[in-house]
């Protein structure tokens, strides 16, 4: 009886919290379309909400939105596939060994801070317009954060369990993969979560640039028409598919760190 | 297993610690010698910083006497092994492990799946923790935590385990439970034990002898046999008696002069 009581209270505590996070969101539409009703907004470059839905409506039945998303999709997954293995391969020997680390800062000190999208002639001009180069740039958007949270996730595995590891006479493998992986396995997904937004960011940029397929690609075609509406279903559409990834890099995040307590009342 | 069954007994001769501190050489701990007899319980206790943990990282060879042997059994020291077991103020219990697996982690020998089993059961029962061999290190107390941590200490069968302030982090009424759970365990496994503590209470309780540890530089000032039986009274004349002794070891009774008014 209390428990069915408790579990009622829970469910009500859920519906209104969702509905204290959809106040600001459908004000601005509810906003949105009442000035578009009335001409304040200029139609011709935002159109209401209510146009953007019948679009997003068409867009969907005739299979274009899902076609190009899949396009960008698959790019995505190629190129993280590649960055995120290189991302965490070379964030555990820079983690590992300091002399590894010396030996590479300098290049990694000066290839950081180029924005991804400044890659993007450079790749062409070595790779084309084929998919290849779109992966790369991708690849490289993936890369960076990866790398620099697997090394601070390597690096600050606390010593306490180190000395336990010795004191039991682990080995330096039993040590690697028993100890240290999981302990910097938080912070290695931490870096996930932004290289996998980041991977999502650059390839919309990639394909602004080159692509006869993809979101990128649609937004620009959508520009050059004229297009408003699908311009903007298509932004959206960048958005809410970013949300979806990201919720569920955070479910699959807390299934396999669910150890992960950070302790509050001690 | 570590030693089949057997404590061992330690001598610590003419041990010496000096450490490089900006270009300094500082001597934190000069000379000790101590033995400590097969099966002893040990406690030392000393203020903060008088080099006691230092001591007992170079017992269980995390580190290097500047000079001078330790020998455990009849082989000296010279890095860490599952010839000793140590407990530390923390449980540094791997948190994504369960308990069980916990324990299982500090098991050194090549054993079949069921004999594994086995013994962490086994040292389930010992430190009394049964029905919690699924749970993760968080949703334990501090002292059902430190419990697991010597569970995982003793599944070697080690010569001697060193306790580092292990209830140091507990509070008041959980620390004299644990205290009497690590009699407890002593008794069942005869273990050498070699405690550290800054609880003078804490360190008559438990010890046949008490090592009082003098500061900068870390030296023993005093050895005192506790010949009490146990359980111990903390309140009887005896008890009383050594707690002063080693008390002024430490404070040094100022005279308050009493005011009369008549």
């Amino acid at each position: 009886m209390e428990k069915q009581r408790n579990n009622k209270k829970i469910k009500l505590k859920n519906i209104l919290e969702t509905a204290y996070s959809l106040i600001i969101p459908v004000l601005i539409i509810v906003t949105w379309e009442l000035l578009s009703k009335n001409k304040v907004i200029n139609q011709s470059i935002m159109p209401a909400p209510s146009i953007i839905l019948n679009t997003l409506k068409a867009m969907i039945i005739d299979g274009e939105l899902g076609k190009h998303l899949g396009a960008s999709a698959l790019r995505v997954v190629q190129g993280f596939a590649i960055g995120a293995s290189l991302g965490i391969i070379f964030g555990i020997l820079m983690g590992l060994s300091n002399k590894v680390n010396k030996a590479l800062s300098i290049i990694v000190g000066l290839l950081r801070p180029i924005p991804i999208i400044a890659w993007v002639p450079m790749l062409i001009l070595w790779m084309g317009i084929d998919e290849g180069s779109k992966i790369t740039v991708i690849a490289i958007g993936s890369f960076w954060p990866i790398l620099l949270n697997t090394i601070h996730g390597i690096k600050s595995v606390d010593e306490k369990y180190l000395e336990v590891a010795q004191i039991l006479e682990k080995s330096k493998i039993e040590t690697l993969f028993k100890v240290i992986f999981p302990a910097a396995l938080p912070s290695i997904f931490t870096g996930i979560r932004l290289g996998i937004g980041t991977a999502w960011m650059s390839v919309v940029g990639a394909e602004m640039i080159a692509a006869a397929t993809g979101i990128g690609y649609l937004i620009m075609y959508a520009r050059e028409l004229s297009q408003p509406d699908v311009m903007l279903v298509e932004v959206f559409s960048i958005g809410i598919v970013g949300l979806v990834v990201d919720f569920l890099v955070v479910k699959l995040q807390n299934r396999l760190l669910k150890w992960n307590v950070v302790e509050k009342n001690r | 297993m570590a030693s089949e069954n057997m404590s061992k007994e330690l001598h610590i001769k003419d041990v010496r610690k000096k450490f490089e501190i900006d270009n300094e050489t500082v001597e934190a701990i000069s000379n000790i010698n101590l033995d400590v007899r097969s099966g002893e319980f040990i406690s030392i206790v000393g203020a903060s910083g008088c080099g006691k943990s230092t001591l007992l990282k170079m017992i269980v060879g995390l580190q290097k006497p500047t000079s001078g042997q330790i020998v455990l059994g009849n082989k000296e020291i010279k890095g860490p092994s599952i010839e000793c077991g140590m407990i530390f103020q923390e449980s540094r219990l791997l948190p994504w492990l369960t308990i069980e697996d916990n324990i299982k982690f500090g098991i050194h020998e090549k054993l079949s799946k069921n004999e594994k089993k086995k013994i962490i059961n086994q040292h389930i029962d010992l430190v009394g923790l049964k029905g919690f061999e699924k749970a993760l290190p968080s949703q334990l107390s501090g002292g059902m935590q430190q419990r697991v941590s010597i569970a995982r200490a003793l599944i070697n069968r080690p010569g001697i385990l060193l306790l580092d302030e292990p209830f140091g982090a507990l509070d008041a009424l959980t620390r004299i439970n644990m205290q009497n759970e690590v009699l407890r365990i002593w008794k069942a496994e005869k273990t050498t034990m070699i405690l550290v503590t800054h609880d003078i209470d804490e360190s008559i309780y438990l010890g046949d002898r008490v090592v009082v540890m003098s500061s900068r530089p870390g030296k023993i000032k005093k050895t005192i046999n506790i010949d009490l039986p146990r359980p111990r009274d903390r309140s009887s004349d005896e008890f009383i008696r050594i707690r002063k002794e080693i008390y002024s070891e430490f404070f040094k009774d100022e005279q308050i002069p009493v005011e009369y008014n008549i």
